[in-house]
């Protein structure tokens, strides 16, 4: 992956399979800290320590086509290789939480990208889902959550291209505003 | 969320043309395989620039959707064309910039892109 919103779009399609209705996605950066933290969060169908554990090693998939499963061992690669670490929880029943912290300055931390897009990718594909997608940056902030956008749209679908476009508009507004100040 | 006022005047514009809209069956699914393998060779744009394509030409017949790994990894950003009565049409090493081509042609105007497709590869 070239980018950590790409990481960030991948990871996410794991809530959508996990049956998620809720996906909460949030991009914190700590200058002060020199950190960067990204968290996807879900209430799907969530999974045990062992399983949580397991899903870290890249030859352990729950999948019967193949034997690998790369997603969440390559997101957790691009963690520890900028100083940062990495951290899978779940519950059976509740949902599952990935935390990966990254070296805000270290040579080796990808950009974070376009997370516009993702976002877009994401709501485009699952329209019956909401998404909360939050992003600060040392006590500036900006939110964008679909369970509100559905209120205002009423019966017209997320996935219209006109309200992907508005999604697309807000968020890369937001991480001009605000990441690149 | 501030803007909201701008997705309220978004509806109310939408709501004006969504009467014609319901009415057309969707007749055309291109699908992406977004998969970990797919995004890692760049399906993500290519999945944008259909989306963009089709609503800029105003398609509203066509729907664009996700789907995981396909299983041809290796051929990745893989694209799915069905079409009612046609066999389905798998391009391969997808890019965006091949994207305005696949919808013109085949489509819009029915013809295969063969040189882009996986019967092409050698």
């Amino acid at each position: 992956m070239t980018e950590l919103s790409l990481h960030v779009l991948d990871i996410a399609q794991n809530s959508v399979s996990a049956g998620a209705s809720l996906i909460e996605i949030e991009v914190a950066i700590d200058t002060r800290g020199d950190r960067m933290t990204i968290s996807v969060t879900d209430n799907g169908k969530g999974m045990d320590g062992r399983t949580a554990r397991l899903a870290q090693d890249p030859f352990y998939t729950t999948r019967t086509t193949r034997k690998v499963g790369l997603g969440i061992p390559l997101f957790k690669m691009s963690a520890l290789m900028s100083g940062g670490s990495f951290k899978l929880e779940g519950r059976p029943g509740e949902g599952t939480r990935i935390e990966a912290v990254f070296g805000y300055s270290h040579i080796d931390r990808l950009p974070l990208g376009d997370m516009a897009q993702t976002m877009a990718a994401l709501i485009a594909g699952s329209p019956n889902i909401d998404f909360v997608y939050r992003l600060s940056k040392d006590g500036r902030d900006f939110a964008l959550d679909t369970r509100e956008m559905r209120a205002v749209l009423a019966d017209i679908p997320l996935s219209t291209p006109e309200v992907l476009e508005f999604v697309r508009r807000q968020i890369a507004g937001a991480s001009e505003d605000i990441v690149q100040t | 969320m501030k803007s909201l006022a701008e997705l309220q005047a978004l509806r109310d514009k939408m709501q004006a043309q969504m009467g014609i809209r319901r009415e057309e069956e969707l007749s055309t699914r291109i699908v992406v395989g977004m998969a970990t393998c797919g995004i890692a060779a760049g399906a993500r744009p290519v999945l944008a620039a259909f989306t963009d394509e089709i609503s800029k030409r105003r398609l509203t017949d066509v729907a664009v959707v996700q789907t995981g790994c396909v299983g041809i990894c290796q051929y990745e950003p893989v694209v799915e064309v069905y079409r009612p009565g046609e066999e389905k049409v798998t391009y391969v090493k997808m890019t965006a910039d091949k994207v305005a081509r696949v919808v013109a042609d085949h489509i819009v105007n029915g013809n295969v892109v063969t040189e882009f497709t996986i019967g092409a590869l050698k």
